[in-house]
């Protein structure tokens, strides 16, 4: 019988996912070389990395939980496969359900059996998620181009651009946040948790500037997130 | 300028391409692989029918998150996390937070460096958890699924952009006003946007870059 958490399985998701651990170790020894080679701070750029990869941690478990999720339905190898490389749960987890649903299986929590139906959901996966890679050597140099010429014209207004940007993605997120409003008091939990993390981020911002808590800063962000979440694991039972 | 005469942007572009390529190649070995090795190809109708439920949703949001998000990324920056995934929630905060705390622009040769490194850092560490995690599988389940931590992993989102909005909206509230109200009222009205967020994250960039437009044209920003 097919067992989607065979070795092979494991095996050719594994050299997939060792590819992308060598393709990242090659772009940050190159930016490194790149950081020293302009005379940069280089406490600055070693500090980044070891406050990125204490922020890293949380997300990385939650996606990890993302494997977990999907992997009563279709065994590790694929989910952890996908979940390493290009996908996210939001992705994967409609991607494997829709196809499932079109050969006609609606029990997701029992794992499949049938070769067949396991492939058409690799394929699918696959096939819905791949236009990025192309869609990045494709448009890059156009949309850097086009953003150089802003910034020609107008530097000021090309920066404003840019802030522009993150505060339209910021905005989608915290908009986000108040979708469960009607739900009653427990739809307000992501509110109350967004402004808690809002709130230790300032209290780290008075500690940097005005206590001068220098080291601080690295690590203001992870600080907040992971205060929040235990500030939501915390609440949450006393509300709902 | 080395390499011939190529600039390190030029290469950049060059080792990018070669690697976005591979990398192409390589996410479509393990569905080939796993047909060949259990003959087992699907039908072609089974994989029509559920590419038709996602694809014309994930290749709009894909191509939607290249416009948005290579300006932030720069340049191998956006070629190795489009490889590695999981952009909104955890390499586009890197580095942009990374690149905030070292007192550097995007777009700029050292914007370049930070956010490189912080795009290759964030994408080791999750690669390394996940693997660790998935060996462990067994006794860390339980752990990670206990009643008392699921609420601090529902939560993750809100955690996360409630401490990065205090950084960018306090330094540029004027622009943030527009598009924060807009969002809010519009999940408001319509709860069930939250699960296509991504293709609402370049309507929030639109009006936040023309409300910037009209506040600087009045000379408020």
């Amino acid at each position: 019988m097919f067992n989607p958490n065979s070795t092979f399985l494991f095996i050719a998701a594994g050299l997939v996912i060792l590819f992308v651990i060598a393709q990242s170790i090659f772009f940050l020894v190159r930016a490194y070389r790149r950081g020293k080679a302009l005379g940069m701070d280089m406490k600055q750029i070693r500090k980044t990395i070891i406050s990125t990869a204490v922020f890293t941690f949380a997300p990385a478990v939650s996606i990890l939980l993302g494997v977990i999720t999907l992997s009563q339905f279709l065994g590790l190898p694929l989910p952890w496969l996908r979940l390493s490389v290009i996908g996210a749960i939001t992705y994967e987890l409609p991607a494997a359900t829709t196809t499932a649903n079109a050969l006609g299986i609606t029990q997701l929590s029992e794992t499949i059996t049938d070769p067949k139906v396991y492939t058409a959901i690799a394929w699918v996966m696959t096939l819905g998620i791949f236009p990025g890679l192309i869609w990045v050597p494709l448009f890059i140099r156009k949309i850097q181009g086009g953003l150089m010429k802003i910034k020609n014209k107008d530097s000021k207004w090309g920066d404003i651009v840019m802030t522009a940007l993150f505060l339209g993605m910021i905005s989608a997120f915290l908009g986000m946040v108040f979708a469960d409003i009607r739900e009653g008091l427990a739809g307000w939990i992501p509110i109350f948790v967004l402004l808690f993390s809002a709130f230790l981020m300032g209290i780290c911002g008075i500690l940097v500037k005005k206590c001068n808590v220098k080291w601080l800063e690295n690590y203001a962000l992870p600080i907040s997130m992971l205060g929040a979440m235990v500030f939501a694991a915390v609440i949450t039972p006393m509300i709902v | 300028m080395n390499n011939n005469g190529k600039s390190y942007e030029d290469m950049t572009h060059f080792y990018g391409r070669i690697w976005i390529l591979l990398a192409l190649g390589m996410i479509f070995s393990f569905p080939t692989a796993a047909c060949i090795y259990y003959d087992a190809w699907p039908e072609l109708s089974a994989v029509a029918k559920g590419l038709l439920g996602v694809a014309p949703i994930f290749w709009t949001v894909g191509f939607i998150e290249v416009l948005t998000f290579v300006p932030m990324l720069g340049t191998a920056g956006s070629y190795l996390a489009f490889v590695t995934g999981n952009l909104t929630n955890l390499k586009v905060p890197a580095a942009l937070t990374a690149m905030e705390n070292a007192r550097v622009k995007p777009g700029t040769e050292e914007g370049e460096v930070i956010s490189t490194i912080a795009v290759a850092t964030s994408s080791i560490v999750t690669t390394a958890v996940i693997a660790i995690g998935v060996a462990l599988l067994v006794p860390l389940t339980p752990i990670l699924n206990s009643p008392v931590l699921k609420p601090a992993f529902d939560n993750i989102l809100p955690s996360l952009f409630g401490g990065l909005a205090v950084v960018y909206v306090s330094k540029n509230w004027k622009i943030s006003i527009a598009p924060l109200v807009f969002m809010v009222v519009l999940f408001l009205l319509v709860p069930s946007l939250s699960g296509s967020v991504g293709v609402l994250v370049p309507v929030g960039a639109l009006i936040a870059i023309g409300a910037a437009r009209i506040l600087y044209k009045k000379g408020l920003l």
